[in-house]
């Protein structure tokens, strides 16, 4: 079966009373809006409820997660039945450190060329949970706050028409057609300690690798849950509109022949990296694929997994192209990567996040600002007085993002 | 544009002093162009020299520092205020040469905070030394290839002195080995589907970054009683004294701190902390002793399993920290351990 997709473009997001979506016009009743959160998660005390819109000068410090307002109008299983998508918009959570590694989105200025969530306008909650909350407790209610925050908004488009409509399942193609058969492989970090990942509403920790189909993770399949650092975290918006598997479905069948993802785990220890590579590689062997895409998330610790996947595919005669970001040093001149195979001779670099940048000062803030410092790719310093501030671009959400999100890359000079 | 102020770095021999009989003489100023430079005065005639500094080849190789500093003195008495950029060379494949220019583009960049731009032949020994810090346009390996050396870099040193971007794949300079940012025309994704139907159908392809080649160190040979031997504790997990004195970054750390364990027995959530960007720090903040396990280190030193624990621990953040700093922390610490008399090392990851 089929996920049918109603898409429904917004133009403008304003605070109003009673939430609605018109002409692509969507108001947030914002009373509603955070009693529903409340109602839902119970360890959430406040939210703080605001709209950054792109050119704006705007900063939101200290990102949780991006989400894309979605909501499921028929069909119980996933990747089947009818899925309402808000487009052109997002819910933000934002509020003070958990780990260190949340990070910054700015509405303009040079920052802003450098995350794809300056392109529309965003619905930002500021989250507060009681006090003395753990860590990982914390990271739970900020993310259920931010899904069921997300789910709230996007009620509106349930019963409007769609601007679009877009039919999602992966098609058998005939083996007369002689497309070369492509796969891709999908890490998602699971390592524990803040840096999980959610699959179909598990730990993606237990029962991956899987092969799966587009459709069923297009279907809100994969949430993040995790405290990588924010230029190469996967935001839940990144999982849900994946570019590696929107390009591959539009190519299918005419220029290749898509053949399916293998989600795959990217744990801590190094016999659990090892099973989890070598079970990814045999799923990809049965389905025949003769090329595939790996793609990443984080840096270090999951570079010894895209090799181990890249090379035991190109020992088994698939042909691979990976997707990394590098740690070049600011300067540029260091190795990259933590650990290299020989056999990754095809890599498409998605930028050196060590690299500066200067930011200018902001009128709005949202978030506590002089949590900057404390940030990865942040600086003791990084913060000067008159609001200015230079952090790495590690401390930009999705600025390296190792799905192919974005046009950076990083060239020899 | 406006005139570009250019001084001129060139041997004894290019700057018409005589051949190899001297090549002890001492830096000498001398106002406008000098040999390739009238060249250069021709090719570019925006560009004007306003002085060029001479200097033989042996004096510069034998006490290359002081020389370069006499050079950097004669560029500031005379050109100080007015100079732009300095240009060295062509040296082609001359080896003393390529050295000398090489370190006097150095010196200017970082104690006049000028450009400098030198050519030289790719496989000038100076090329690996200086390819890094100092702009070098690619030149011949003799003078045959002076026209295309200096045409190549009047070019780059206009696009240097605007402080635009030098590209080695069109501006004809060495690459200089560093990774630079820059927007594709097409998404990551967009990049990766091709570059895999290329591989796929056997055509060319290009890879946004070739695999490097890690070195290696080769484990130390086992101490042979370790109930005589001083053990040290170092750790790239973060854990610093509570407050962070050194402030070390939580991620691509700048620097590593050295503090005192002397009547310390365990580490408590009071005394220290982690800094680390690239963990949860719970577990380490509840009892640090988890990742520096100086409690363990007191019991093995009480049951003289070990001689003694050494007096200071080293501490930095393993975190997006490049390969390269982490080189320069190790071999300093490796240095200093050395001096504390530590024949080994418990060093903890995270």
């Amino acid at each position: 079966m089929p996920l049918v997709l109603h898409k429904h473009a917004v133009a403008e997001v304003g605070i109003g009373t009673g939430s609605g979506f018109q002409q692509g016009r969507l108001t947030i009743d914002r009373e509603a809006l955070v009693s529903y959160v409340r109602s839902q998660v119970s360890r959430v005390t406040d939210v703080r409820v605001g709209i950054a819109r792109p050119g704006e000068a705007t900063r939101i410090v200290c990102v949780k997660d991006v989400i894309q307002p979605r909501v499921k109008k028929e069909g119980a299983e996933a990747g089947d039945g009818i899925l309402c998508v808000l487009e052109n918009v997002a819910v933000v959570t934002c509020g003070p450190i958990v780990g260190f590694q949340e990070g910054i989105i700015d509405m303009s200025g040079p920052g802003a060329e450098h995350t794809p969530f300056s392109q529309f306008p965003l619905i930002v909650l500021e989250i507060d949970v009681v006090e003395g909350l753990d860590p990982h407790l914390h990271e739970e209610a900020v993310r259920e706050a931010g899904l069921a925050a997300a789910g709230f908004v996007a009620e509106v488009c349930r019963d409007t028409e769609p601007d679009e409509i877009e039919m999602v399942a992966l098609t058998e193609i005939s083996t007369e057609a002689d497309l070369p058969r492509i796969a891709y492989v999908y890490p998602v970090l699971c390592q524990g300690l803040l840096h999980d990942t959610y699959v179909f509403g598990r730990n993606a920790k237990e029962g991956l690798p899987i092969t799966v189909a587009p459709e069923v993770v297009m279907d809100n399949g994969v949430v993040s849950g995790n405290c990588v650092s924010a230029c190469d975290k996967n935001t839940t918006y990144h999982h849900q509109n994946n570019p590696v598997i929107a390009e591959l479905l539009r190519g299918h069948g005419s220029r290749w022949n898509f053949v399916g993802i293998v989600l795959t785990p990217a744990p801590t220890r190094l016999a659990e990296k090892e099973n989890a590579a070598k079970a990814a590689i045999e799923q990809v062997v049965q389905l025949k694929a003769e090329g595939a895409i790996v793609s990443k998330e984080g840096f270090g610790n999951p570079d010894a997994d895209m090799m181990m996947i890249v090379r035991g595919l190109e020992q088994a005669g698939i042909r691979t192209v990976g997707l990394t970001d590098e740690f070049a040093g600011t300067d540029g001149g260091s190795q990259s990567l933590a650990d290299t195979t020989p056999e990754a001779d095809a890599i498409v670099s998605t930028g050196n996040a060590n690299e500066r940048i200067e930011l200018p000062a902001m009128k709005t803030i949202f978030g506590p600002l002089p949590d900057v410092t404390r940030l990865a790719g942040g600086y003791p310093h990084s913060l000067r007085d008159d609001g200015t501030m230079e952090v790495e671009l590690q401390a930009i959400i999705g600025s390296t993002n190792e799905l192919g999100f974005g046009r950076l890359t990083c060239r020899e000079v | 544009m406006a005139k570009v102020h250019v001084v001129h770095y060139l041997n004894q021999f290019f700057g018409g002093l005589g051949g190899e009989e001297k090549a002890d003489l001492g830096p000498q100023w001398f106002d406008g162009p000098k040999g390739p430079g009238q060249l250069l005065q021709t090719l570019a005639p925006d560009i004007e020299i306003v002085g060029t500094v001479t200097a033989g080849d042996n004096y510069m190789a034998e006490n290359t520092d002081a020389a370069v500093d006499e050079v950097v003195g004669l560029i500031e008495k005379n050109a100080g205020a007015e100079i732009d950029l300095l240009l060295a060379g062509p040296a082609f494949n001359a080896g003393r040469y390529g050295m000398a220019c090489g370190a006097v583009c150095q010196a200017v960049q970082e104690r006049l905070e000028k450009p400098a731009i030198t050519a030289l032949y790719p496989e000038n020994p100076a090329v690996d030394i200086y390819r890094k810090a100092v702009t070098i346009v690619r030149a011949g390996s003799d003078v045959m290839g002076m026209r295309d050396a200096v045409g190549g870099m009047v070019a780059v040193a206009k696009k240097l002195v605007e402080e635009q971007a030098i590209d080695p794949a069109t501006d004809g300079t060495i690459s200089r080995g560093l990774r630079q940012n820059t927007f594709a025309e097409s998404t990551g994704a967009q990049r990766a589907i091709d570059m895999l139907m290329r591989k796929l159908r056997g055509d060319a392809f290009e890879t946004e970054y070739a695999m490097p080649v890690f070195s290696r160190v080769p484990p130390a040979p086992p101490v042979k009683d370790l109930s005589s031997a001083t053990v040290a504790l170092v750790t790239s997990g973060g854990i610093v004294p509570r407050g962070n004195p050194d402030r070390i970054e939580s991620a691509s750390a700048s620097k590593y701190g050295e503090y005192s364990l002397k009547g310390l027995e365990r580490l408590t959530p009071e005394s220290h902390q982690t800094v680390h960007g690239g963990y949860d720090p719970t577990y380490a903040n509840q009892d640090p002793n988890r990742v520096l396990p100086l409690d363990v280190m007191r019991d093995l030193e009480r049951e003289g399993r070990i001689g003694r624990l050494a007096d200071t621990y080293f501490a930095t953040v393993g975190n997006a920290t490049s390969v390269e700093r982490a080189e320069q922390f190790g071999r300093e610490i490796a240095g200093k351990l050395i001096n504390f008399g530590a024949l080994a090392v418990i060093l903890t990851s995270t």
